[in-house]
């Protein structure tokens, strides 16, 4: 691993600060990807600022019913949350699907944000990368795809987003908030992560000199009634093939509010709004779930290894909402 | 806090020549200054600086967890860790579970339902089942927990082999391993 100056950031105009003075500096947080990531060569700071020691490390719960979440708080802590817990179950299955019970006492909110695919040509560094070495090719298109994307790929890139927890956050509209050179700003779930077009390097709408300070969560009531389900090669401790993240509200068998979003299938976590559109007061029964995971899944491009995908997305979609049609009361 | 000032800020260091620093890391309760440079992990500190070679290095990138070890009591990975980021907090390995010679409760049990074959991945699977029943105690939930709402469930097997799925044996001792860690910690379990 090449070396890098350590410092130790104790509030954020600090962090921001520091981070500017190299444009080769990154934020540190647990370390679980990044480090990683050093160690193989592909990331190559020559500075590192450490955010773990930030003030940033409480879950707080908002007077309107929402929930703020700082961005070095670990992801175990936010699993162990009651009131998260409680509130919305599958934003505490999906970190608990995630990694191993280690890394996630290790892991923090805004750095499971920021992971990097694990893309094997991405990790390979005698393979073409657009993502690793720009206009260089990708070498995922016509190789071992089988964990690679369906939806939202382009020429360029056909990587995934490897988050799970990032799955459930998309479906309850989160808001990121930052704190840059420039001051704060609040991005929107949907708009923080990035599909790969021709830039698949740039990957999040943060800035370089953006730190991640807190992740917020709007009251959603009806998120009670949710479910994440992954499915993946083996039975734990393995990056999803397709995982869905969906909370239901069904009343006298018509569907009044969904959200519905998938993981391990596009370059972000994939909100899916057609889905959504076509679940809007509707009766809830399978042949409406499987309508709308159809639509879904419409626009959907599989390639050698991966179209198995396209099946296993709508099918888990339809099992999902019906599992949680029956638990919410559906009649 | 006077570990901290001794590490660098940016602005102090020039880019191309990161120097060593002075760090003291509180292992089985004894204080070890090493100096050392920031991209040492904290399995190489423990191993080749201080000499506890009771940790494994397996694979070194975060997939089998031989190198667990406690932090605070909590169990994290030392491969994927650099040490400077351990400073001030209390670091447990496999060498400081042994209270005065007797074995912990868990060691033992290993012993006694066969937990091993070659024995490279014990020490991490014994450190990461103490902080894996200490999670379990503060009631988070886990990936097999039917209700997600209501805390960490029963202290069943399926409950052992899902949290520790992040250890790998590749002799395939997990019989063993499960019947050790279920052992030691069912009486324990305040639920």
């Amino acid at each position: 691993m090449k070396n890098f100056a350590y410092s130790r950031a104790e509030n954020a105009p600090t962090a921001v600060n520091l981070i500017s003075q190299n444009a080769k500096a990154k934020f540190l947080g647990g370390g679980t990807n990044l480090v990683d990531l050093m160690r193989e060569n592909i990331e190559q700071p020559d500075a590192l600022v450490d955010v773990t020691g930030l003030t940033f490390n409480q879950i707080e719960e908002l007077a309107d019913g929402g929930i703020s979440i700082g961005a070095a708080v670990k992801n175990s802590a936010v699993a162990n949350h009651r009131t998260i817990r409680e509130r919305y179950p599958f934003l505490a299955q999906a970190i608990l699907f995630g990694a191993s019970g280690q890394i996630r006492n290790m892991a923090t909110v805004g750095g499971n944000l920021m992971q990097r695919t694990r893309c094997f040509y991405f990790y390979d560094e005698a393979a073409n990368c657009n993502k690793r070495r720009p206009n260089s090719g990708c070498d995922a298109i016509d190789g071992f795809n089988r964990m690679h994307a369906i939806l939202g790929t382009s020429e360029s890139c056909i990587a995934t987003h490897p988050s799970d927890m990032c799955v459930a956050l998309a479906a309850l509209d989160a808001t990121v908030h930052v704190e840059g050179k420039n001051g704060k700003r609040a991005i929107p779930f949907n708009a923080f992560h990035r599909l790969p077009e021709n830039t698949p390097h740039i990957e999040t709408d943060l800035q370089p000199d953006e730190l991640i300070t807190s992740i917020q969560v709007p009251a959603l009531g009806f998120a009670k009634n949710s479910l994440y389900r992954k499915l993946r090669d083996r039975a734990s401790y393995a990056f999803a093939l397709v995982s869905v993240a969906a909370a239901l509200e069904v009343e006298n068998g018509i569907i009044k509010n969904v959200r519905l979003a998938l993981g391990g299938v596009a370059h972000k976590p994939w909100r899916a709004f057609e889905a959504e559109t076509a679940l809007a007061g509707v009766e809830a029964k399978a042949e409406t779930f499987s309508r709308a995971a159809e639509a879904e899944l419409a626009n959907a491009k599989g390639f050698a290894h991966n179209r198995f995908k396209i099946e296993l997305a709508k099918r888990t979609i339809v099992s999902v909402l019906s599992e949680l049609a029956e638990k919410g009361g559906a009649r | 806090m006077n570990n901290q000032s001794q590490v660098g800020t940016i602005s102090e260091v020039p880019a191309s020549l990161p120097s060593n620093t002075s760090i003291t890391l509180k292992v089985n309760g004894a204080n070890f200054t090493l100096q050392i440079e920031p991209r040492v992990s904290l399995l190489d500190a423990l191993r080749e600086h201080i000499g506890l070679t009771g940790t494994k290095k397996g694979c070194n990138q975060g997939a089998c967890g031989a190198c667990t070890v406690l932090v605070d009591g909590e169990r994290i990975i030392s491969c994927l860790a650099f040490a400077v980021q351990y400073v001030d907090r209390e670091i447990t390995t496999i060498e400081g579970l042994a209270d005065h010679g007797e074995l912990h409760p868990l060691q033992a049990a290993f012993i006694e339902h066969d937990g091993f074959q070659c024995g490279y991945c014990t020490p991490g699977q014994i450190c990461s089942a103490i902080g894996m029943f200490n999670e379990f105690q503060n009631g988070l939930p886990s990936a097999v927990t039917k209700d997600i709402s209501a805390g960490a469930g029963e202290f069943s097997n399926e409950e052992i082999k899902e949290r520790m799925s992040g250890n790998l044996c590749r002799c395939g001792a997990y019989v063993g391993i499960c019947e050790a860690i279920r052992e030691a910690f069912e009486t324990e379990v305040t639920r």
